[in-house]
């Protein structure tokens, strides 16, 4: 392996750029100030849906409606729903991530279309804020993050109205990043670095895009008919005027299918990059990584119609769709074995971040075996639309992405922030995390199965305690954001500091300073071809024996 | 000299194997099973919850033994073994799960096609113009004749029910007798159909005893036939959000021996059936 020794960052102290603080307020064109624009703006919001989610539980003590009126419910419901996937989870491990590591990890100085990348997150806080907003101007919506017509026709329409022109700007945003990830992952490499040496992040982004693109426009056209139903009189989904109400679920579908891997396969990549490090052993199966995200992409595109097993669809589309749904478990399957291979035998740092990354390895595959049992028509014709439903897609997006997230600000805050979160405020928050997450949601299985349907405010009296578990559970999951919030803002303060390379990590984000510099590196970028190059072989030093940062290595 | 390592291995996996099935077996979480086909979709439920419990013990006892055993010790700055990959490892884990998944994905349609899900209900493409026209303005021609879907294998034999969903309610009507009540009756042992159509919004008809669920969709009128075999009253819960009431629209299904139920459509069949109105139009 050849080793170039780079000069330290602390001989280049004087030149060291720090970002000024405004700039995180304005249109600044740089990858890192935006990526970290997102996640902030992101975990606001999270704040604020986790809030909703509070108030429902809350109702949900009860078996009565007596907290909120039901008008209300279903409105926080609904913005529950739409807040935590379009303006948490989407933009925070697309836009957050994405964007602050893609450019390192290609070797570029920053995204392929940095202005384009900056209107893409400055659509993002008008249409929260718009979203938000509805609340106080006549109501907000109140037919589900879903919208199905003709309830979506008959409810009132100015909310209505104002979470489709939301949803069509977050959206929008969505596409924006896209192109830009995908000119960045194919255009900007270093000359040198080929596809099949990038760090498997870019691999999930890449795919991750390609959904965006394809399926994202598909909801707005729908979005934008409704809307004409709504305003305009139209009746393309309304079965008053001729219209087909399935039409609009086989639409909707169509990008809220994906969008789960939207949500989820970034995610994938953000283990793949933390697990080899603090693992200290390559990440197992690098190929066939990258081979199970093409076939999950191609699958996600083509499975849809799971959710509408119950609804008016001819019998050969349930069988596709079943068949379809459930072959996704194998490349997926595919990903937690190479995980749990790339764990073996590793010598593993027990940290907040491999800890959330190992309880993100629980709670997704419980959801994806729950997942594998919805998509058998028998079993979903029962449990559809229950809350079995509520407790598998819980298990994936917030056991498995939202885990996910955590972990990823622990491995990358040293990063962003030059300090080191604190491990014992992180291992607290990982424990009530984990423990507040299972108390909430593993309960909810059994509710679903046995006869509560899901959006209600109101409920049979035999589960009343079980509901009230899953409601302490809740209380624990807002408990744990405590210690989370109160390690942010002392380690900003007072944190160790990190230098360069506190997990002695091969990718290019860490061969430069915390916080890197405006343009990455003061130095030329780093060619990175073995993202992975951890683990030691004969004749290989041990990495510490050399220091991290000196180990990429500068082309073979 | 150790145990060899492939022997515990395989004991934790005929372990492994028979909690799973244990558990799978003998916990039961669903509830009474109250319909003919609901103790097919409990056995399905059940091989799914013993190879969902075998692969969760599983992959959660890989992580903790790694996290155990594997822990990074104090002072120890060695990276772990350079292992890049295992091609047969990857082939065994890709090949394995596959065939499984294709097991359990035929085993479990071909419950579906003996509920009746696969029936041919003459689909709407198949429908003349003026049939189309006129279901989208909401007055199917006769509900025999255009059907959109639903689960049929009673092949036109079964007591008809209308049942009409609209915000929040749900409203049955006796087309034989021409009645009309707010709780469904129906009889033990013999195949029913309920013909469902909604009037505003899209609802969804569920009966968690008989594990079926219907959506009931504004002008796609659907079929849902079964046989109720068990005797008492049971929740009928609409599972698809219709509004502000939806938690609360719910009704009853009550399910007697055929002479009670016999009994009790006599005491409410109008006197004159001939010239009756037909009052379901009109709920």
């Amino acid at each position: 392996m050849t080793v170039h020794v780079l000069p330290t960052s602390e001989n280049h102290q004087e030149v060291r750029h720090h970002t000024p603080w405004q700039e995180y307020f304005g249109f600044s064109l740089d990858h890192k100030v935006i990526g970290i624009q997102y996640l902030v703006t992101g975990f606001f919001f999270y704040l604020v849906g986790g809030a909703l989610a509070g108030m429902i539980r809350v109702e949900l003590i009860t078996p009565m409606s007596d907290f909120m009126t039901r008008d209300t419910y279903n409105q926080v419901l609904t913005m529950h729903g739409t807040i935590m996937i379009f303006l948490w989870i989407v933009p925070v491990v697309n836009g957050a991530f994405g964007n602050y590591l893609v450019p390192f990890y290609v070797g570029a100085r920053d995204m392929a279309f940095p202005r384009l990348n900056a209107v893409a997150f400055w659509m993002i806080p008008p249409a929260g804020l718009l979203l938000v907003s509805s609340y106080f101007i006549g109501g907000a919506a109140q037919s589900g993050w879903t919208a199905y017509p003709p309830l979506s026709i008959t409810t009132p329409a100015v909310g209505q109205i104002i979470w489709i022109l939301s949803v069509l700007l977050l959206g929008g945003s969505s596409i924006f990043g896209a192109v830009n990830f995908i000119a960045t992952i194919l255009k900007l490499r270093q000359p040198g670095l080929g596809l099949f040496q990038l760090p498997m992040f870019c691999w999930a982004l890449l795919g991750t895009s390609i959904l965006v693109v394809l399926a994202t426009p598909v909801l707005a056209g729908a979005l934008i008919l409704l809307s004409m139903d709504i305003v305009a009189g139209t009746g393309f989904f309304n079965p008053a005027l001729g219209g087909n109400a399935v039409v609009y679920q086989h639409l909707f579908w169509f990008y809220s299918h994906p969008a789960v891997y939207i949500m989820v396969l970034p995610a994938f990549g953000l283990v793949s990059e933390i697990l080899p490090i603090h693992a200290r052993k390559p990440l197992f199966g690098y190929r066939s990584m990258i081979y199970s995200i093409l076939g999950i992409v191609f699958l996600g595109l083509i499975v849809w119609a799971h959710h509408m097993f119950t609804s008016g669809t001819p019998p050969w589309m349930r069988l596709f769709f079943t068949i379809a749904t459930a072959i996704i478990a194998v490349p997926t399957g595919i990903k937690f074995f190479n995980w749990l291979a790339t764990l073996w035998q590793g010598k593993l740092a027990l940290n907040s971040a491999l800890l959330f990354c190992c309880g993100f390895i629980f709670n997704f595959v419980f959801g994806g075996i729950t997942g594998v049992a919805l998509a058998q028509v028998p079993f979903d014709v029962h449990v559809h639309d229950t809350y079995f439903v509520v407790a598998h897609f819980h298990y994936i997006v917030f056991g498995g992405t939202v885990f996910v997230i955590f972990a990823a600000i622990y491995h990358w805050f040293p990063k962003l922030s030059g300090r080191l979160l604190n491990e014992h405020l992180g291992r607290l928050h990982c424990l009530l995390s984990f423990l507040g997450f299972n108390i909430c949601f593993f309960p909810q299985h059994w509710l679903g199965l046995n006869g509560m349907p899901r959006r209600v405010a109101e409920y049979d009296p035999q589960f009343q305690l079980i509901n009230q578990i899953s409601s302490v559970g809740a209380l624990v999951l807002a408990i744990s954001t405590l210690p989370f919030l109160i390690n942010v803002f002392w380690s900003l303060w007072k944190g160790q500091p990190a230098g360069d390379n506190p997990w002695k990590a091969c990718t290019g984000e860490w061969l430069t300073s915390s916080p890197p510099p405006v343009e990455n590196w003061l130095h030329e970028a780093p060619l990175v071809t073995e993202p992975y190059d951890y683990g030691s072989t004969e004749g290989t030093m041990a990495v510490t024996a050399m220091g991290g940062r000196d180990l990429w290595s500068a082309g073979d | 000299m150790p145990i060899p390592a492939s022997i515990l291995t395989l004991a934790a996996g005929i372990l492994l194997a028979l909690i799973s099935l244990w558990v799978g077996q003998t916990i039961n979480v669903m509830p009474v099973a109250a319909a003919d086909d609901a103790n097919t979709v409990d056995a399905l439920f059940k091989v799914l919850f013993s190879i969902g419990v075998g692969l969760l013990l599983g992959m959660t006892a890989m992580v903790v033994v790694a996290l155990i055993h594997f822990r990074r010790r104090p002072g120890d700055h060695l990276d772990g073994p350079a292992v890049e990959g295992n091609l047969p490892l990857e082939i065994f884990w890709t090949a394995v799960p596959a065939i499984v998944i294709l097991i359990v994905g035929v085993y479990s349609y071909d419950i579906y096609a003996r509920m009746g899900g696969m029936a041919d209900f003459n689909h709407h493409t198949t429908m003349s113009p003026s049939e189309v026209e006129q279901i989208s303005l909401g007055n199917p021609p006769d509900p025999e004749t255009v059907i959109w879907g639903g689960i049929d294998h009673s092949k036109g034999m079964a007591f008809p029910v209308e049942v009409t969903a609209m915000q929040f309610a749900f409203i049955f009507h006796y087309p034989q007798q021409n009645f009309t009540t707010a709780e469904l009756h129906l009889p033990e042992g013999q195949p029913v159909e309920l013909r469902l159509k909604s009037n505003d919004v899209i609802h969804a008809f569920w009966v968690p005893e008989f594990r079926l669920k219907q959506d009931v969709i504004p002008g796609q009128p659907t079929l849902l036939s079964f046989t109720a075999n068990r005797q008492g009253s049971y929740d009928i819960i609409c599972a698809e959000l219709c509004g502000p009431y939806h938690g609360a629209m719910r009704s009853k299904v009550v399910v007697e021996d055929p002479q009670n139920f016999e009994e009790w459509l006599r005491r409410h069949t109008p006197a004159t059936v001939a010239t009756a109105p037909r009052s379901f139009q009109a709920g």
